[in-house]
């Protein structure tokens, strides 16, 4: 249980506030509702650059990182498919450099052109060390365009093509930044040995004074029903053949989230999931294997991703994969197993919350879905799913007109 | 009555208090075991760790401490591994083993309220193993692939090399594993190293997290018998014999970054000089504003990121400079990292930087009391160093106190560049 208090500025931005005194260290976690699936097609990877940016100076602040790391905080942010989240620790006792310096950013940006120049080449080199240098690193570079023809999640989040990020201009940045880097845009968390009249007090006095700008309503293209199997064969210079195969499910707030989410844990939680227990352990067609739900905003993509056996047929790891797949949607699921997968869910939700910085993260995340107390809920919101629920969810997402199938080839 | 913002200066600075390092609760086992205890946190969960000295260093065969210590939840007396991963995951326990070049970990993380079922299947895995065959064939399969995948790494490549050039390949810290070496060892094998390693005179025991009363008592049950005693016997020592080739390069073909390892051998955490060098390492590659950071990645943009570390061992230690770098700058990327190896030796560090540098590092040391996770990782260190709590305090000391002199000097005798080995894997020679 997270207990919180949430108020909100006059120029729109959201604060929520966590106590936690049994730690010296303080978390500040800002979240902006932008992320890569509200880029422009021809200039992908741009809310990722923007987020390097965010580092390189803004109006009065020559140097983010600087400062910060003079009173002993440590900060660092990502982003994703919806959102771009900035997260800091420091102690307690200088919080307020924390404020100063994200409500500087905050009002205005004003990183010079040579940090233009020298974070669109680190980003390159990000580009290439995690997904070009790396033995299946553009699997899903891939496999996005092939299960998404509308929707922007087509892309991921480093972009489509360095390219785009060595052409991106200055004046698209600033636009960029205009448009998304709002108060009312973004959502404020703090969580530590902190009172909520003080942190107030800090609010106003270092955002409240930024001017509110424009809310942004996302309003994507949905992606349209799949209505035949797809499928993609490459081949690279890779030990071992894989295969990654995705198929169409919901969005986060549909009612079936929470069940689909657990059809993934019945398949591959833990050592005892069936997939691993049947195609490692008894059938020794995988090295390993995987299922997961991509947990994006809008309508996401459910994943099995497995690395076959030197020598087995990539036809063989397939009939065996759709075997366990009919299994479950034939015959349904035990009730005890339902029960293993929501206790090993609670567990991980509990460790989830060990620290001030995780507790920031959450509650700014689930603010960004609509509520904070969504975190206190999320235990209960699995408990409540039934076996029935489980399988018809499985029914509706293993279609074989709803999947999109990669099969990664090893050379020779 | 209204008062302007200046956002133009940063709000006052207050001086990092004193940090508490907080003392577990110790204690030991009928059988000798030892326990340290951190009662702390929020959260209504538990972390029971097993720390066996049966790291590499005590292997006679490649392979055979980490397949010990993987093959642990395969199968045992009572459960099959089946049953042991179907009991694990319905209490929601995550289970985590680790072999390391000194010491193996065996570790439990479970919600308090199911302790009492997860608790005996950790006694189970670690005293009770019986290595299956069949299960053995599985786990080194993995193993071989996931072997063969990551030897297409540059990053992978560069870190298994760069420790056997500066420890010697016969070296049990500079040994590497070798997709051969995985269908050499036998069940038999892990059995007696099992025997040899992982007994109740080979090991103590740290928990974390909200201790609830009786947990002495579970774990006197379950791991303070005579039941699983042993002989720990000596240490042996090794020396290490590193390459005389100062430059070293692997080529990997097609790819388009090279990874660098750049260092050399140091020493453990026991040596007069370790805090101080820990100081001159942060202003070197220790933090995101260290100089390496700086020239290479924000100055450059040769690099998605670069860092060194100085890594402590139970018989010595090392100091490395790593990162991956475009390949067209490799060149370009060496001659820079020399260049602040030299300024570190030619001038001293000035005050802005290093105040800063103090300031870090005391807000790292904080950070690293925080929560009861944290707590346990970094008393564990101590524990494996035969150090005590002042440890950390002397080391707060050195940060704040230590001289741009002091710093120079260690740099001089310590990163010379002259002394410094350098593997690059990369696509062409360089």
């Amino acid at each position: 249980m997270i207990e919180f208090d949430r108020f909100t500025l006059e120029n729109g931005l959201r604060v929520i506030v966590h106590h936690d005194a049994s730690t010296p260290i303080v978390a500040m976690n800002i979240i902006y509702n932008v992320g890569s699936r509200d880029e422009h097609p021809d200039r992908t990877g741009f809310a990722h650059l923007f987020e390097h940016l965010m580092f390189g100076g803004s109006k009065n602040i020559p140097r983010y990182d600087e400062p910060l790391e003079r009173v002993g905080g440590e900060n660092n942010a990502f982003t994703n498919n919806d959102f771009t989240n900035y997260y800091l620790t420091v102690p307690g006792h200088n919080l307020e450099t924390a404020f100063w310096l994200e409500s500087d950013r905050m009002l205005d940006l004003a990183f010079s052109t040579k940090s233009f120049d020298v974070q669109r080449n680190v980003v390159v080199e990000e580009f290439r060390q995690n997904y070009l240098n790396q033995p299946y690193g553009d699997a899903w570079l891939l496999l996005r365009p092939l299960a998404y023809k509308v929707h922007p999640y087509q892309w991921a989040t480093i972009g489509k093509d360095p390219a785009h990020i060595e052409q991106a201009g200055m004046d698209e940045v600033k636009e960029f930044y205009k448009q998304y880097y709002n108060p009312c845009n973004a959502i404020l968390v703090i969580a530590g040995n902190v009172t909520t009249a003080d942190i107030r007090q800090l609010a106003e006095k270092w955002f409240g004074p930024i001017t509110n700008g424009s809310i942004y309503n996302c309003n994507l293209p949905a992606e349209p029903i799949q209505t035949e199997a797809r499928s993609l064969i490459v081949h690279r210079d890779v030990p071992y053949d894989a295969i990654y195969k995705a198929w169409h499910m919901g969005g986060r707030a549909d009612q079936g989230f929470y069940a689909t989410d657990l059809v993934s844990d019945i398949l591959s939680a833990g050592q005892s999931g069936r997939l691993n227990q049947q195609l490692v352990k008894n059938l020794r067609l995988f090295s390993d294997i995987s299922a997961f739900i991509s947990g994006d905003i809008d309508a996401g993509l459910f994943v099995i991703t497995g690395k076959l056996m030197k020598g087995v047929s990539l036809e063989d790891a397939e009939n065996a994969l759709q075997r366990e797949i009919e299994n479950i949607c034939r015959h349904g699921i035990e009730e005890s197993e339902l029960q293993k997968v929501k206790n090993r869910v609670e567990a991980i939700i509990e460790f989830s919350e060990m620290r001030v910085l995780d507790k920031a993260m959450n509650l700014a995340y689930y603010e960004l879905l609509g509520d904070a107390d969504l975190a206190n809920s999320l235990v209960d919101r699995y408990a409540e799913v039934t076996v029935n629920e489980v399988v018809a969810a499985a029914k509706q997402i293993f279609r074989l007109e709803n999947c999109s199938t990669l099969h990664y080839v090893a050379k020779n | 009555m209204t008062t302007t913002l200046n956002r133009k200066k940063q709000p006052a600075i207050q001086p990092p208090g004193k940090v508490s390092f907080p003392n577990p609760e110790i204690y030991q086992l009928t059988n000798g075991i030892k326990v340290y205890q951190f009662n702390t946190g929020t959260q209504d969960v538990i972390s029971v760790e097993l720390v066996f000295a049966a790291g590499s260093w005590f292997q006679q065969k490649p392979f055979t401490a980490m397949a010990t210590n993987l093959m642990l939840r395969e199968g045992t007396r009572n459960y099959s591994a089946q049953k042991l991963s179907e009991s694990l995951d319905y209490y929601g326990a995550h289970f985590e083993n680790t072999t390391e070049r000194d010491n193996a970990y065996v570790n439990l993380y479970s919600l308090n309220k199911h302790l009492s079922n997860t608790l005996p299947l950790l006694s189970e895995i670690v005293k009770n193993p019986i290595f299956p065959e069949q299960e053995f064939k599985i786990v080194a399969g993995k193993q071989l692939q996931q072997l063969e995948v990551n030897r297409q790494k540059v990053n992978f490549l560069a870190r298994t090399h760069f420790n056997s050039i500066i420890f010697g390949n016969m070296h049990p810290y500079g040994m590497y594993l070798q997709p051969e070496d995985i269908g050499n060892i036998t069940t038999g094998e892990l059995g007696n190293f099992h025997k040899q390693r992982y007994h109740s005179n080979n090991c103590f025991l740290i928990v974390a997290g909200r201790i609830r009363p009786g947990l002495r008592n579970e774990l006197e049950a379950h791991f303070g018998g005579d039941d699983w005693s042993g002989n720990a016997g000596l240490r042996k020592q090794h020396q290490p014999a590193g390459s005389s080739e100062m430059n070293h390069f692997i080529p990997k073909e097609g790819a388009i970054q090279s990874a660098i390892r750049m260092g050399r051998l140091m020493f453990s955490r026991n040596h007069p000089d370790f805090a101080g060098v820990k100081v001159l390492n942060a202003i070197l590659g220790g933090y995101f504003g260290s100089r390496l950071m700086n020239n290479l990645r924000e100055d450059k943009g040769y690099t998605y990121g670069i860092g060194s570390s100085v890594v402590p061992l139970q018989d010595g230690g090392y100091f490395v400079i790593s990162g991956e770098v475009g390949a067209d700058v490799t060149k370009d990327a060496l001659s820079e990292i020399k260049k602040e190896l030299i300024r570190l030796c030619n001038e001293p560090v000035n005050e802005s930087e290093l105040s800063l540098v103090r300031s870090y590092l005391s807000g790292e040391m904080l950070r690293a009391v925080d929560g009861p996770f944290a707590q346990a990782d970094l008393y564990r260190e101590l524990i494996e160093n035969n150090l005590e709590i002042n440890h950390f305090e002397e080391m707060m000391d050195t940060i704040q106190q230590i001289t741009a002199q002091q710093l120079q000097d260690l740099a001089i005798k310590y990163l010379n560049p002259e002394n410094i080995h350098t593997l690059v894997v990369g696509p062409e020679q360089f």
